[in-house]
């Protein structure tokens, strides 16, 4: 089952196109992170999944072909936006009965045992709260609607380091515990490797790389060797060159089985890395092919 | 033979039932219940205030109409005094506001509000979904206002019963605008469309300042458009060609035509030009002196009729049902854009 799928997905804000021509599927059973800079599409893809904003061209569909947007597909997925935005004049108790009311699961006790951990008080208005404790807060209330999708746009760019640790130890508790899919957007690169994986990588309103990160990083690898060579070297695509002095690295997409060329040295890369990289060069095409891939395996890359 | 494959059972979402209405009514409740307690301080502060003043009006009012013999010096004076003894209240500038208020700080701030700080991606991502949302909370509080001010028009009814009673030597025109629609249906009718017109504003400005200007522009253009133009036309007036016209009646129009071509003479009162020709007998009565519609028979001894054309005060209740049921359909179109817009919003 695919979390999210979109074929020829589509959003136009005026003439600026948000996202365009998106085909994606997102398998359940991951932690997957959508990576990309600003503007790059993540908000208005997450926005679209979740129905929030109505396509321009394409579609989209959540939790195997619900229609996104749909109380069925809104029923089975967490949502937390951008800013964690909670009633500030509702106490945490009031956003737990509002929520509570607005859905027809909700496991109180352990959203009461889950704030009692976090040392948030119930009788506390959400709007007196620490940045922080309204991530808190706003992830308890979409954990205990018992989703099987959970949705956070940019959940921890607010956030200090402990709280963005605490944060996203509570989202792979989940991940883990109960085993909720987990889509979630960042530009922040670091732990990134811990957390995700599986990733979508998105520049310019379209999808770059997407991928189990395993299956990423098995199928590139970094080269390092003469510059003077660099341009020589074809045997394999390169996603991006840099040179430094004489030597040249070259991002390539090869596995451990490619022949290396005489006088080059092969590292395997890290995530972090082959993200940066692909950001640095947007036109470096990937995936997916025309095909949507239907089942878990990794989308073919494309040069 | 074989077996045919039986179909896969059917998946969770299939049976899925909705989250029921009832929960909206808490959340409503919980969201918005500072508002409605705001609105209902304000009613009923007002509503004892014209009850308090009421009850002396309404005494002073019995007391002159008991006074005998009518049209005495002390009578007029009881009368004079009734009629000065509420000032603020007696042109109901003030209740006229209230519609507005109740459209400004309910209807307003409803969606625009969620949209300004970022709670409607909260409160559009729940199980029950936004339609149910949107119809849930606008249709409640649309009633609460609705039944609020309902109750309050019926203090305001009573309390402006003496201004028209029959027995008032200077009755109000019961159809003229600045009392008609604080009284009777229009009043909620008002209410509703000021709300509805906030709640619309709101969803397409998504900004609170500016959604309550502009509902207050709008408000206020169609209360004036109402009065002024529409009201007029709910009914096709009455036409008289006597100079008795009632006075309570609520007159459209005044013109003269010459008598016997019936070609139109002029409009409104007989102009100078007219009254330097005709010179008129005093026909007051005997040592008194000629009062306006003594001028009029003259004018109409000289070949000339006067045509009224003007609503008649027994049509007060036709026009309020008119009034309030435009209005109620207004406010249903209204409410009913409002919740398509929460529902293809895209942003």
């Amino acid at each position: 089952m695919n979390v999210i799928e979109a074929s020829g997905l589509s959003k136009r804000y005026g003439s600026t196109w948000a996202l365009r021509e998106c085909t994606l599927a997102i398998p359940a059973g991951h932690v997957a992170a959508l990576v990309g800079p600003n503007g790059a599409g993540k908000t208005t893809l997450l926005n679209l999944a979740v129905g929030l904003v109505a396509p321009s061209a394409g579609g989209v569909t959540v939790l195997g072909g619900r229609v996104a947007g749909s109380p069925a597909a809104l029923d089975g997925i967490g949502f937390v936006a951008q800013d964690t935005p909670l009633y500030k004049n509702l106490s945490v108790a009031d956003m737990l009965h509002l929520t509570r009311n607005l859905n027809r699961r909700f496991d109180q006790a352990a959203a009461e045992a889950r704030l009692a951990e976090l040392d948030i008080p119930l009788k506390r208005k959400a709007g007196r709260l620490s940045g922080g404790q309204q991530a808190q807060v706003a992830l308890t209330l979409a954990l205990a609607r018992r989703p099987r999708l959970l949705v956070l746009d940019e959940p921890v760019a607010m956030l200090d380091p402990v709280a963005r640790h605490d944060f996203m130890a509570m989202v792979l508790t989940a991940a883990a515990a109960d085993g909720v899919s987990v889509v979630l957007s960042s530009h922040v690169l670091t732990e990134l490797e811990r957390v995700a994986d599986y990733l979508i990588l998105m520049s310019r309103g379209r999808v770059q790389v997407a991928g189990e990160v395993d299956d990423l990083l098995a199928c590139h690898r970094m080269l390092t060797g003469p510059a003077a060579e660099a341009d020589r070297y074809t045997e394999r695509p390169v996603v991006q060159a840099s040179r430094a002095a004489a030597q040249a690295h070259l991002l390539v997409r090869a596995t451990a089985d490619d022949p290396v060329p005489a006088g080059w040295e092969v590292h395997q890369v890290g995530l972090e890395e082959l993200v940066l990289a692909y950001l640095r060069q947007p036109g470096a095409g990937a995936l997916p092919g025309p095909a949507r891939s239907r089942s878990s395996q990794p989308s073919e890359v494309t040069g | 033979m074989t077996a045919l494959t039986t179909p896969a059972p059917p998946r969770e979402d299939a049976s899925l039932r909705p989250v029921p209405w009832q929960r909206m009514g808490w959340v409503t409740w919980r969201q918005h219940r500072v508002t409605l307690a705001g609105v209902a301080a304000l009613l009923g502060a007002l509503a004892v205030l014209l009850w308090i003043v009421g009850l002396h009006v309404h005494q002073a009012y019995s007391a002159a109409a008991a006074c005998r013999p009518t049209s005495s010096a002390i009578c007029d004076d009881m009368f004079g005094n009734f009629s000065v003894m509420d000032g603020f209240l007696a042109n109901g500038f003030l209740l006229q506001a209230l519609p507005a208020l109740i459209g400004v700080f309910v209807g307003a701030p409803l969606l625009a509000r969620e949209m300004e700080t970022g709670t409607f991606r909260y409160a559009w991502t729940q199980g029950i979904g936004r339609l149910r949302w949107a119809l849930a909370k606008l249709v409640l509080l649309a009633i609460s206002v609705t039944v609020a001010s309902g109750l309050f028009s019926l203090v305001t009814t009573w309390y402006y019963q003496p201004y028209f009673a029959a027995s008032n030597p200077v009755p109000q025109p019961p159809l003229a605008p600045t009392l008609f629609d604080l009284r009777g249906v229009a009043f909620p009718a008002w209410t509703l469309a000021a709300f509805a017109i906030g709640a619309l504003a709101g969803m397409l400005i998504r900004r609170v300042v500016p959604a309550i200007a502009a509902t207050l522009a709008v408000y206020t253009g169609l209360v004036f458009a109402a009065g002024g133009f529409l009201r007029a036309h709910y009914l096709t007036p009455v036409l008289t060609s006597s100079l008795n016209v009632p006075g309570t009646a609520w007159i459209a129009s005044q013109w003269w035509t010459v008598t016997r071509s019936g070609q139109f003479a002029w409009a409104g009162r007989p102009p100078m030009s007219v009254l330097g020709n005709i010179t008129c007998p005093n026909s007051g009565p005997p040592n008194g002196k000629p009062t306006m519609v003594s001028i009029e028979q003259c004018v109409v001894q000289h070949g000339y009729t006067q045509w009224t054309s003007y609503q008649p005060t027994t049509r007060f209740w036709p026009f309020q049902w008119i009034e309030g049921g435009w209005l109620l359909v207004l406010s249903v179109l209204l409410i009913a854009v409002t919740v398509w817009l929460v529902r293809r919003r895209a942003a």
